[in-house]
């Protein structure tokens, strides 16, 4: 550690280390988390990626990074996962300190990495045996352990081909696979189903899916919002290196996000019909929304806020049925009432202009 | 969690690379065949046929026919030309293509365990390579010693001291731009300047002084002592000083490097 560790909020036990043994006898609240860290940094050079972030992980929970790219998620990930030093903070994973036990806590981990590597030359079974190898797994254990999870990940009849002519879903499933390969108590993964196609995302999130079931903790990343959605127990939003939100997705939404969002599509007058929208609403659009701001108490306004986009204004409701009684004096082309989701939210926290 | 700690070895990482050499052992093997029956039958007996008839296994050969001065000084270049390939394209492409260090990386390994690892694996290559170079000379009756059987473990320091330095420079590079420059105006220069082909006494002195720096000199002449039975034995254990020397210095700089490269 280059600089001194912020250190816990105060009135928490200064442990923090899930396992403290000193726990019935302390008198503060007692941190359990298998993953902490305060003020995390990461800088190369004078790029800041990640700007002291604060975040905890709990045992058996799916904790999500969600965020566009070049938000910081994968700089925070390869810190958790011991392949990158933090320039500063504090990180505690399992207890420890990665800067002084790297090797032992990734002996405790499996990493999924966003570029797959495995070796395209051996085949599907020797991969999985020689990472076992570099855990130090004794051969009779992985003769077992590689057919339980080639069975798991639906690729024992694979078992013996080469990997390099196999479908981007199959690798990312054996990499999945070569990951559990340690059986390890916390899974990382980044971006676990980033370019594989409809069918090949669905089963890898159904494996994960089934693998928090049995309890295993997970952590990720990714800028999908169906995938956080659906996975996670719990996700930070992360852009510019900082955390700009946390909670369940559900809370999100409700904390940043109106219940609903009517979409009223147009044939390309969204400004016009932006003007009579916004006379119809009564009253003047939220607060300027180039800042991220959590919501007020809900009001009697028709609506919220209102975006619009070049085909089609979104207007944020927790009143659409109002709202659509009154939709009848403005000119458009079909309305359509959703839900909101956590793509409501990450749009609005972290804006629509493309960071690249 | 009542598992032992795991005590991570380069030993374990070895397993990796010689699962990957059983792929392609039958390819690697016949080219360590090949090469040098072509140098030796072109040079050793087409060249060294009127070398003979000019000099006369004259004093400047040390009293040694051209083909047994040449195949021992090809054996120390092979090995160096082989160790100069295995520790380019191979080293920057477990950072970068294949990612072999990165998945490494995320276990119980050290960046120590993954580079030794590799290391040792290019010193097998390197060793296997040159007894096959070894028996090649011999069945062109090219050995006169019996010493001889520690000249491709000789041959395997002199590629090493190649290698070594050579991964540390590698794990610094984002690609492979500078490569082809490295091997054909620092390597090749040394295949030809550095007593493989005939004795550094017939170079300019300051070259003659340059190529007694070079590890693949060092090589030959421990190669050619070696296979002919002839030579001064403390000279032997400078030259094996200087490349065993070169070895610790490259590791120790591929150490810096890979770490850097691993966990920026």
């Amino acid at each position: 550690m280059q600089s001194e560790p912020a250190g816990p909020a105060a009135g928490v036990c200064c442990r923090s280390s899930y396992d403290c043994n000193r726990k019935a006898r302390c008198p503060y609240p007692h941190r359990v988390s298998l993953i902490a860290a305060w003020g995390l940094t990461k800088r190369f050079g004078d790029f800041t990626a990640v700007d002291g972030i604060d975040f905890e992980v709990q045992r058996g929970e799916v904790f999500g990074f969600l965020g566009p790219n070049g938000a910081g998620k994968s700089s925070t990930m390869r810190m958790i996962g011991c392949v990158s030093d933090p320039t500063g903070g504090a990180l505690r994973i399992l207890g420890m300190d990665p800067s002084r036990e790297g090797t032992r806590i990734r002996s405790r981990l499996g990493a999924v990495p966003q570029q797959d590597n495995l070796d395209e030359e051996l085949s599907v079974a020797e991969n999985l045996y020689v990472y076992g190898r570099y855990f130090d797994l004794p051969r009779s254990v992985l003769r077992a352990r590689i057919a339980e999870l080639l069975d798991f990940v639906q690729l024992t009849e694979r078992a013996d081909d080469q990997v390099e002519p196999l479908s981007g879903g199959m690798k990312r499933r054996l990499t999945i696979a070569r990951a559990l390969i340690s059986d390890p108590e916390v899974l990382l993964l980044d971006e676990p189903s980033t370019g594989l196609d409809p069918q090949a995302r669905h089963v890898v999130w159904e494996r994960l899916w089934t693998l928090k079931r049995r309890g295993v903790t997970q952590v990720l990343t990714t800028h999908y919002m169906d995938e956080a959605e659906q996975l996670c127990d719990r996700l930070v939003v992360m852009d510019r290196g900082k955390i700009v939100a946390e909670g369940s997705p559900r809370q999100l939404i409700e904390r940043y996000c109106t219940r609903e969002v009517v979409e009223v599509r147009t044939h390309g007058q969204a400004a016009a019909m932006a003007d009579a929208l916004r006379r119809l609403g009564e009253s003047p659009e939220a607060p300027a929304a180039d800042t991220p701001h959590e919501r007020g108490p809900s009001s009697d306004q028709l609506y919220e806020r209102a975006e619009e986009l070049p085909d089609r204004v979104l207007l944020y409701t927790d009143q659409s049925e109002r709202l659509m009684a009154q939709l009848g004096g403005v000119e458009h082309e079909s309305v359509l009432v959703r839900r909101s989701t956590l793509e409501d939210v990450f749009l609005h926290l972290t804006g629509r202009s493309l960071v690249d | 969690m009542g598992r032992a700690a795991v005590v991570p070895r380069p030993r374990l990482a070895i397993e990796y690379w010689l699962l990957a050499y059983r792929r392609r052992w039958k390819g690697s093997l016949l080219t360590s065949f090949l090469s040098p029956i072509l140098f030796l039958a072109a040079m050793g007996l087409g060249l060294g046929s009127l070398v003979d008839a000019e000099v006369g296994s004259g004093r400047d050969l040390g009293g040694l026919d051209y083909l047994d001065f040449l195949a021992p000084g090809l054996l120390a270049g092979n090995a160096m030309m082989l160790a100069v390939n295995e520790s380019t394209y191979p080293v920057l492409g477990g950072f970068k293509w294949y990612r072999t260090y990165m998945a490494m990386a995320a276990s119980p390994l050290r960046s120590r365990d993954i580079l030794l690892a590799h290391f040792a694996y290019m010193a097998f290559r390197v060793t296997l390579a040159s007894f096959v170079f070894l028996g090649v000379m011999a069945a062109f009756g090219a050995v006169s010693s019996p010493l001889a059987v520690l000249a491709p473990i000789c041959a395997a320091l002199c590629g090493m001291a190649f290698a070594t330095p050579t991964a540390a420079f590698v794990a610094t590079r984002t690609n492979g731009d500078n490569f082809s420059t490295y091997t054909r105006f620092v390597i090749m220069p040394m295949f030809l300047f550095s007593g493989i082909f005939y004795p550094v006494s017939q170079l300019p002195v300051v070259l003659e002084q340059i190529a007694w720096l070079t590890p693949v000199w060092h090589g030959v002449r421990l190669c050619r002592a070696l296979s002919t039975g002839s030579g001064v034995e403390w000279e032997l254990a400078g030259h094996l000083g200087y490349l065993v020397a070169l070895i610790l210095a490259g590791t120790l700089l591929a150490q810096q490097t890979f770490t850097r490269r691993l966990y920026e």
